[in-house]
Order: C-alpha cells, then structure tokens, then sequence
C-alpha cells in the first residue's frame, strides 16, 4: 500500500553512484545519509564533496528518523498520467535537528486534506515498492 | 566598489515579437516563429538583418545561433551564448551577457531571443509518463514532485508562513497582471477580467496557489536587438539604455533535495544589490516594474528582495491599486505579463520594460525615465535588469 498511485517515476541510483548508500539504506529500513568524515557537517542531497571543508572523504551514516515539518506544500492538478485519480495529497519538506538540520522531502501520511502544522513533529515510515522493476523502498513521514 | 560596469554602455534599440498563441496553437513551427522575432526587432530598428552578428538566449531554448545565422544569410556569426539553467530566471541575464558581449568589443549587433512553442515539445507544466528518476528528481518524482509549481510552491508557502502573509497579497498580483492584459489587445488573456470572486473561487494547482497565480503556457517568440551605445541615437527609436544588470543566486542556493541554507528565498537576495550598485538607482526610483510571474508568490518575494518594501510590508503594499498604471505606487506587470499577456518565459517583460520608455504601453507609467526587470524568481540562476532613458545617463 503505498501512498500514492502506483507508476510515477521509479528513483533509481545515478549511474556514478553517488546516492546508491542512500537507496540501498532504505530498502534495509535504515535512513542514510552523508556526513563528512573530516569536519563533521551533515549533508543531504549527496554530493562529493564537502560543502564547509571541501574534503571528499564523505562517509555515509544512519540517523534517526525524526524530524520537524519546514514547509509544505498540498498538489491538487495532476502533472503525471498516474496522478490523473490521486485526489490532492500532501508533501513536506522535514528538518532533522540531530542531524545539523538536513532537509528531506516526503509524503505527510494520513487524511490528504487534513491541517498541516509548520514545526510539527514527525517521524519516518519505510513505504516498500517490491513489485515495481527495480524494487525501492520511499520514506514517508507521519505525526509523532 | 568597482568602476568595471555596463551602466549606459549599451541600448536596446529594437524589440519584436510574434503574435502570442495559447499553447499549442501557433500555425508556425518554433524556429519560424523565433525568425518572425527576430526580423521584426530588425524592422523596428530600421536595420538590414544582415547586420546582427550575435545571439544570447537562456533556458532550454532549442533554436541554434549557428542555424539561425544560416537561415538569415549573416556574412559573420561572432557571439553566440547561452545562459545556463535557471529556466526563466536567465531573461535578464541574457541581455546581460550580450551586453557585455557589445561593450567588451565582442560583437557589435546582438539579438536577445526566446522563441517557445510548447504545443510542439514538452510542456513544462507536465511530466512525461512513466520512467525512472536520478539524482536530483529521485528525490522529488517518487512524491509527485515534477512540475514547476510542485518544486517552488513550498518555498513560497515557507515564506508566507515566517511573514504571517494573507491570500490578498498574491491575489493582488494576479489581479493587477490581468487588469493590465485587458488594456493590451495583444494578451492571450485580453477580453478575459478577473475579479477577486473569480481569484479566490478558482481551483488549487498546489497549494499555496490557485490557478490564476501560475503562468500560462504559450507559443511565440520576442527579440531585442543590442547596440553600443554612442551607436543608440542613429536607430529609428528611441534608445533604452542599460543601467544596470545582475545574475546569480545566494550561498548553496542549488543544494540538493530543498537544502538552500535560505530556502524562503526568489534567489535574489544577493543579486538585487549588484543591480543596484551598478545602476546607480534606488528602489524608490523605480517608476515601472516587470517582474517574471512563474507564480505570484515569487513576485511577491522578488519586490522583498528588490526592497520596494519589507516583508512585513506586503499584506498592506500588495493591493490592487499600488500595482495599476498609471497611478499605482509600483505599476507592475503593465503588459499582462507570464498571467495574462503571454508566457514568453519572461522576455515579452523585456520587451514591455522598453515600451514603457518609449511611451508606447497600453498601460502607459507618465514620462517613465527608470524601467526595470525582474526574471526567474525562486530558480537559480535569477537575473534582472534596470533600462532608463536617455535622461538618466
């Protein structure tokens, strides 16, 4: 069951395999994301370099799923031949406070309609797309 | 402070355009309707075409500089440039490469171009069917984030949230390009008003806006022919001269997957004061503003930006009447603009920023003398411009 309609575009790891830690991470349940082995800043999306101290020795690390909604946005117009019956549906973009404030964007689970709080708190759920060629995983987020 | 500058060093003194069609249906293929511009900014010169020896465009635009000299017969191609990404915020940028082209002694005729016919290539308001995503749209497809109102919607709705912002301010905008649009027979929306009942009973694209806060997809093509600027006075029309003009964006605007350090931002925040250094101008000495509409909500953050008023300003400044011409505060969007005239990506404002100077709107500011532009908001790279009459050199 996932959240929205089935047949959107499958993300799929870039082809020099920068973000494949990330995807293959979800598919176990865990939330990977990089962290720079010489300075300790946080990064999201991946990149190969460091953005505070350039050093290309960027390791890739779990963190908690947790994190507090920034913004967010409700899609009502479908662009995309699968969202044609969705309805409106809700995406957030989250902030992860233990994690030097990185943003991730995701689907807000629950009523598509229903009020959404800037500064809520929220937490990650693994949305599995075993069927679709090849299998990933999203993350979601809902409510704490 | 440095003395390296293009202010008053070149002039646009040509501008053209193609009748503007909904989307989908213009009778001429893209690359004719970018010629039909480009020969019209050559006829409102009162110049052989022959004489235009390079092109600057910006975006994805799709018509070759290298065809395009070949089509027209050139003797010589000796610019061709293209600003990079940012979709419409290179409008600007694109006069300002040509200007620095034609002041650094690259070229001596060159034409700013967009020619777009969305009927017959992809539209930018819908995603292709199906198919794998990477990298950057990895993050953002799989969410049912793909067109541009999906991508910039949450940056606008942050920004209204930190600035206790109503519906009204938006609302404002919209109207007042729509006003405009009924004064310019030219307008895809001309002979179609809108009032607020109309604004706020239309349907969500994405929340925070309605359908009447996005731009229009359109066919056509503008043109604007750059010169030097001790060349201005030998053309037909008056000359518009170019003050100022600035491109880029803020620290880390383009991170990855909404990681702009600044994400409540239209990328102008470091932009808007190069602008205004090299032009020598205030805010408040703007008497005519066109400002690129993707969404009304990154007009409203580009007039923060640009310092025509705070933040906490825009629910009282952002009214209908403060943005009409010709006695608004901020006459904006005189043309109809992305909402109502036609969706150009934003070079149909370019080519309204000169006709205000010449005095020659349908929305006409009174003996406007400084004419600005803003291209792109929220994109990265953003661009914008400041043109002024002869007067203001």
């Amino acid at each position: 069951m996932s959240y929205l309609k089935p047949g959107l575009p499958a993300p799929v790891a870039e082809n020099d395999g920068l973000d494949a830690p990330y995807w293959e991470g979800t598919r176990r349940g865990e939330l990977m994301v990089q962290r720079c082995k010489a300075c300790g800043t946080w990064q999201w999306g991946p990149e190969w370099i460091c953005h505070k101290c350039l050093s290309f020795d960027m390791s890739w690390v779990r963190v908690e799923g947790r994190g507090r909604i920034y913004s967010w946005e409700r899609p009502w117009h479908p662009v995309h031949p699968a969202l044609k019956d969705q309805g409106p549906y809700i995406v957030v973009l989250v902030e992860l406070p233990h994690a030097g404030n990185i943003r991730m964007l995701g689907n807000l689970l629950g009523d598509p309609k229903q009020a959404v709080r800037i500064s809520a708190e929220v937490e990650a759920v693994f949305e599995p797309h075993d069927d679709a060629k090849p299998p990933f995983t999203l993350v979601q987020w809902k409510y704490a | 402070m440095t003395d390296r500058t293009l202010r008053g060093r070149v002039a646009i003194v040509g501008i053209g355009e193609t009748p503007y069609y909904r989307h989908g249906k213009s009778p001429d293929p893209e690359f004719v309707l970018a010629l039909k511009a480009i020969l019209a900014a050559a006829r409102d010169a009162g110049i052989d075409p022959r004489r235009i020896d390079g092109f600057a465009s910006y975006s994805n635009d799709r018509n070759d500089p290298s065809r395009l000299a070949a089509a027209l017969g050139l003797p010589e191609l000796r610019f061709s440039n293209m600003q990079w990404g940012g979709g419409g915020g290179g409008g600007s940028g694109a006069v300002a490469n040509a200007a620095a082209a034609v002041a650094g002694g690259l070229a001596d005729c060159v034409v700013v171009f967009r020619a777009l016919a969305q009927g017959q290539f992809q539209r930018f308001g819908a995603a292709p069917p199906g198919g794998v995503a990477t990298g950057e749209a990895a993050l953002n497809a799989p969410y049912g984030v793909m067109s541009p109102a999906q991508r910039y919607a949450m940056r606008a709705m942050r920004f209204l949230h930190e600035n206790r912002i109503g519906d009204g301010a938006q609302r404002a905008i919209a109207l007042a390009s729509y006003a405009h649009a009924q004064k310019n027979p030219r307008a895809v929306m001309h002979g179609r008003p809108l009032t607020a009942e109309a604004y706020d009973a239309s349907r969500w694209i994405v929340e925070p806006w309605r359908l009447f806060d996005c731009c229009q997809e359109n066919d056509g093509a503008a043109a604007l022919i750059i010169v030097p600027a001790e060349q201005a006075k030998d053309f037909a029309r008056k000359p518009a001269y170019l003050l100022g003009a600035a491109l880029g964006s803020e620290y880390r605007n383009g991170a990855r997957g909404h990681n702009a350090p600044l994400y409540a931002t239209s990328s102008f925040t470091t932009v808007a004061p190069h602008l205004y250094a090299m032009a020598g101008v205030k805010p408040s000495e703007v008497d005519v503003l066109q400002s690129y509409e993707n969404f009304t909500g990154g007009v409203l953050m580009s007039l923060v930006e640009h310092g025509f008023f705070k933040a906490e300003e825009a629910n009282d400044f952002l009214v209908p009447e403060n943005l009409l011409a010709p006695s608004g505060k901020l006459p904006l969007n005189t043309s109809g603009g992305n909402l109502a005239e036609c969706y150009m990506h934003g070079l149909e404002l370019q080519v309204e920023a000169v006709r205000q100077l010449r005095g020659e709107s349908t929305a006409q500011v009174r003996d406007p003398e400084i004419s600005m532009v803003i291209s792109g908001p929220m994109v990265t790279p953003v661009s914008s411009m400041i043109l002024g009459s002869a007067e203001t050199l």
